[in-house]
């Protein structure tokens, strides 16, 4: 997991969208950013594709289908009686079958442009028309209509059971019926008795079973055949692409989520040399999932760099979501690397090589320098391996200094970030920071002007006198300056 | 035999059942009826409660009932034969093992067992002594009994609840379904041996594996009456619903002649009184019919144990019957006597009359003073009229409404007032009203309309001061005759035959 994961709240995000696929093991996709504007652009155009209905009805059947094929392998190794286990080995077989053959027709009628879909296509044609494939197919139907045809009777008299062909007994029960049938008129109550049908089998069916297996030696000497030649039926590359495309599905039916409460996702266009980064109406996934369960409106934040400008100076009052800010721009730019749409109507993301974080750590215990002293060792850490190519996100540095002290270790650190032209978030409560030159903007968080205690979580370029808030906060109180002369009697 | 099917327990009782049973004292008459007899008394109450509105089935049930006075033994005998059915099947055995297909099949086999009995000497009865009844009801009832329960039939059930113990054994065939596991599990009849024994000899035998639960196996003993009741779940469905069906048969049946029982003992206390009863006349509910001879309050003839003074009337094409005069003369003895003949009539009972014909009503309705209310005035009639209201809630054209000295908790001109507006609005609903009171304002306002359709009615009193108790037609008279009952009470002139209520 990159070092960001857990500042940016990625760790949350991919949970959220990994959850009930864990098996998968989907977060090494997640946690590898790519560096190829091609391989971006790959994934990009199978989002694409997938996020059109038809095709993402048919990947679903797709996955649903050989999940329930795993169900049936997990069940044929767990499970204890021989023929059951190779029953169920047989099922999945079938259920495999199946789906490859229902998956494949509907491709054969989806409207695909991506290169990806386009080559799933043609080898799942090759595959499906190949000798071995349709050998499977054969077999697992001639071993299934040989099961099905199998019928049996049992002789069950005191602590006896006698297991025998069924040959051509009347149904009694049909006798009962009509008989009785006229002391039956209308809906009485039902006492037809419920059975629990629980997969394993206690001894008695499996002792069934294995009698029911001697007087049909032939069909069951096929099916022992049958699962031995097959035994490694599952194709490698399905298998694959069973596992990548979850990748795709889950990132989308986590979309669907936020686009249900009117929040939009783009494909961010993505910038490889340029660094005029924009994003319009974009927001922290991770928040806007809990807000959206608790069904509060989210705050949507624009932002964009032109010619010189490199470094958002965040600043104003606290909890006014300048370190969602942070966090969305840093979100953002980890998802696009991925090749995923990102937050917003609308986005222009720069193609990082490395992204770094510095977020203020309440407690380490790992360490026995100060906590100042550790701040700027970490620091100094990210411009040690940072290049212009990178993005460094730092939240609430140098809290634990004075002013005086802080200000002077910010502007030498500025400095050089300045100086490696690289895209910088900086969330900080230093004002002077924001001003050091063409390539700093400052944004401030800003509160409601009718009621200056409520935070309206937007945040804007504006120049960060640290005084707006506090004024707002005054008046609130009647401690302007004005209010307090009048309030004093002179 | 019932086409109403009014008997059912479960059938709804109407709104204002506490009313009439109080208002009309029929505790008294479901006692007599009743004889002792908890489940009798329970079924008088609710056919007596549920009127039936249809004179065709009244005089359906009338009929039935003319037979069962005609041939009480052998109805009492039917009682009997279902009565036993009914205690043997809450004898069996049920227990908590009714989720075992097994044991609902045996118990249903057994009870089965017993209900053929039953039905089988019902059938006998139905044979011999069949056409000694008349009604439909029982026609049709021995008629059913014939076709349905055929010597053929009988022997067919027999032999399936002989085969159903399955002493040889439980076969049932099955399928491989999903996972291996059995499905399709169904019940299945040996097949009748082939050839000859010698010819069996020597074919080859179909293979067969056999195999025995071990001792003390009781998880083992478990999984295999869950397969063997896989097969016979649906056998035992099939028994336990018709035994089900068997036993609703009995309990509906118990029901209707616990009925005519009851009425076959009201019929025994009051001849023993010497008292008469009739088949009344039921009319139409668009007619308005109402005469009668002989009328009595049977309640308090059973109270009294003794005959009591009967009315005579002709109150055909009246909406409106007025009853006024002398204090314990016997009005409210008399609108007792209506409605509970109105009642008994509309169950299909015979009338505590010489002869009855009435207009089947829609609902009887009861508004009647409360003796135990003690509030202030103003709280009784408030009450009154609360409850007034109350039935307004739930009458239709063509109900009776029998008042019995209401509104009177106020001063005579505004109760008169009161009684007159609901009086009149109740006639212009089509609702027949039988109204005691005292309220003189009331009556002589009601009089000097001279609504045609309106009948007023006296308690008479002879010339001597002695009251007969009977009701003649008469215009309602300002005096009242409270000065000759303190002298009867005060003064100890000789008691009447009966005390009136």
């Amino acid at each position: 997991m990159p070092g960001y994961f857990r500042d940016l709240h990625l760790d949350q995000i991919v949970a959220a969208v990994t959850v009930g696929r864990e098996h998968y093991d989907l977060a090494p996709f997640f946690h590898a950013p790519l560096h190829d504007p091609a391989t971006i652009r790959y994934r990009q155009d199978i989002f694409r594709d997938l996020e059109r209905e038809p095709l993402f009805r048919c990947v679903r059947g797709f996955a649903e289908g050989m999940q329930t094929m795993r169900e049936r392998l997990d069940s044929a190794r767990t499970l204890h009686e021989h023929y059951q286990k190779q029953r169920l080995f047989l099922d999945a077989v079938a259920t495999y079958c199946a789906t490859l053959n229902a998956f494949q027709s509907a491709l054969a009628a989806a409207e695909l442009r991506a290169q990806g879909w386009l080559a799933l296509r043609r080898f799942l044609a090759e595959y499906l028309a190949s000798a071995a494939f349709i050998a499977l197919q054969r077999e697992t139907r001639e071993c299934e209509q040989a099961l099905d045809g199998i019928h049996y009777c049992l002789l069950i008299k005191g602590d006896r059971i006698t297991v025998r062909r069924y040959n051509a007994e009347a149904d009694y029960g049909a006798d009962i019926e009509r008989t009785f049938a006229r002391f039956r008129h209308g809906a009485g109550k039902d006492h037809l008795v419920e059975f629990s049908d629980v997969l394993p089998m206690n001894h008695i069916e499996g002792a069934v079973l294995e009698r029911v297996a001697k007087l049909f030696p032939d069909v069951f000497g096929a099916l022992d055949a049958y699962c031995t030649r097959n035994a490694e039926f599952l194709e490698p590359t399905i298998a694959a692409f069973d596992r990548e495309v979850q990748f795709y599905l889950g990132y989308l039916e986590y979309m669907r989520t936020f686009r249900r409460a009117g929040l939009a996702f783009c494909y961010p266009e993505i910038a490889a040399s340029a660094k005029d980064v924009r994003s319009i109406r974009g927001y922290d996934l991770a928040l806007a999932a809990r807000l959206v369960a608790e069904k509060v409106e989210v705050v949507r934040n624009d932002f964009h760099l032109n010619g010189p400008e490199r470094i958002f100076v965040v600043s104003g009052p606290n909890q006014g979501g300048k370190t969602t800010f942070a966090r969305t721009f840093g979100q953002m730019h980890h998802l696009a690397s991925l090749g995923c749409p990102v937050p917003g109507t609308e986005a222009r993301l720069f193609l990082f090589d490395r992204l770094f974080t510095h977020f203020e750590r309440e407690e380490d215990l790992a360490t026995l320098r100060g906590k100042l002293e550790d701040e700027l060792v970490r620091v100094r850490t990210i411009l040690d391996q940072a290049t212009p190519n990178s993005i460094i996100i730092l939240n609430e540095m140098l809290t634990s200094t004075t002013l005086h002290d802080a200000i002077l270790l910010g502007r030498r650190i500025m400095e050089r970030i300045v100086a490696l032209d690289l895209l910088c978030v900086c969330v900080t409560f230093l004002v002077e920071l924001a001003s050091l030159g063409p390539s700093t903007v400052s944004l401030v968080s800003t509160v409601d002007p009718d009621n200056p205690a409520r935070r309206t979580f937007r945040i804007v370029r504006a120049p960060a006198d640290g005084l707006s808030h506090a004024v707002a906060i005054a008046r609130k109180h009647g401690l302007t300056q004005p209010e307090i002369l009048e309030r004093i009697p002179s | 035999m019932d086409r109403e099917g009014s008997f059912e327990p479960d059938h709804a009782l109407p709104w204002n059942e506490q009313d009439l049973v109080q208002d009309l004292e029929l505790r008294t008459l479901f006692d007599a009826m009743a004889d002792g007899d908890e489940f009798l008394r329970k079924v008088a109450h609710h056919a007596l409660l549920s009127p039936l509105t249809d004179p065709a089935a009244i005089r359906y049930r009338q009929d039935v009932l003319r037979d069962c006075l005609a041939q009480e033994e052998l109805v009492r005998e039917i009682y009997a034969i279902t009565v036993e059915a009914i205690e043997a099947e809450k004898k069996a055995y049920w227990g908590i093992y009714s989720k075992y297909p097994r044991v609902i099949l045996s118990r249903s086999v057994e009870v089965i067992g017993l209900f053929v009995k039953a039905l089988t000497r019902l059938r006998r009865i139905a044979d011999a002594d069949g056409p000694r009844f008349s009604s439909d009801g029982f026609r049709d009832f021995f008629a059913m009994l014939q076709s349905g329960l055929g010597d053929e039939y009988l022997a067919e059930v027999q032999q399936h609840l002989r085969a159903l113990k399955l002493g040889d054994g439980t076969l049932i065939s099955a399928r491989l379904g999903s996972g291996a596991k059995g499905r399709d599990y169904t019940l299945r009849k040996p097949n009748p041996p082939e050839g000859s024994w010698f010819q069996r000899l020597f074919a080859g035998r179909a293979p067969a594996y056999t195999f025995q639960l071990a001792p003390r196996d009781e998880s083992g003993a478990r999984a295999l009456a869950e397969l063997e009741g896989r097969g016979i779940a649906q056998a035992a469905n099939a028994l336990a619903q018709s035994g089900d069906h068997i036993l609703g048969f009995f309990v509906q049946l118990r029901a209707e002649l616990a009925f005519h029982l009851g009425c076959l003992n009201l019929h025994r206390r009051l001849a023993s009184l010497g008292e008469p009863l009739c088949m009344p006349e039921p009319t139409a509910a668009s007619e308005r019919c109402l005469r009668f001879s002989g009328l009595y309050d049977v309640c308090l003839a059973l109270t009294a144990g003794q005959r009591v003074v009967g009315n005579d009337a002709d109150a055909d094409g009246r909406m409106l019957i007025v009853v006024t005069g002398a204090n314990r003369g016997g009005k409210s003895t008399f609108l007792r006597s209506l409605g509970l003949a109105q009642l008994m009539m509309q169950a299909g009972m015979t009338v505590p009359a010489e002869s009855f014909c009435a207009n089947v009503c829609s609902s009887v309705c009861t508004h009647y003073k409360r003796e135990e209310d003690v509030a202030l005035r103003s709280g009784k009639l408030d009450e009154e009229l609360a409850r007034m209201s109350r039935i307004v809630d739930h009458l239709a054209p063509d109900a009776l409404v029998l008042f019995n000295e209401s509104f009177a908790a106020t001063n005579e001109r505004e109760g008169s007032e009161i009684a007159r507006r609901i009086v009149e609005a109740l006639g212009e609903r089509r609702i027949k009203v039988a109204f005691v009171t005292h309220l003189h304002t009331l009556a002589r306002g009601l009089y000097d309309r001279s609504r045609p359709d309106a009948l007023f009615l006296r308690a008479e009193r002879r010339s001597d001061g002695m009251r007969t108790f009977r009701m003649t037609v008469g215009e309602p008279l300002q005096t009242t005759f409270a000065d000759d009952l303190y002298r009867r009470i005060f003064e100890g002139q000789d008691a009447p035959q009966t005390s009136p209520g």
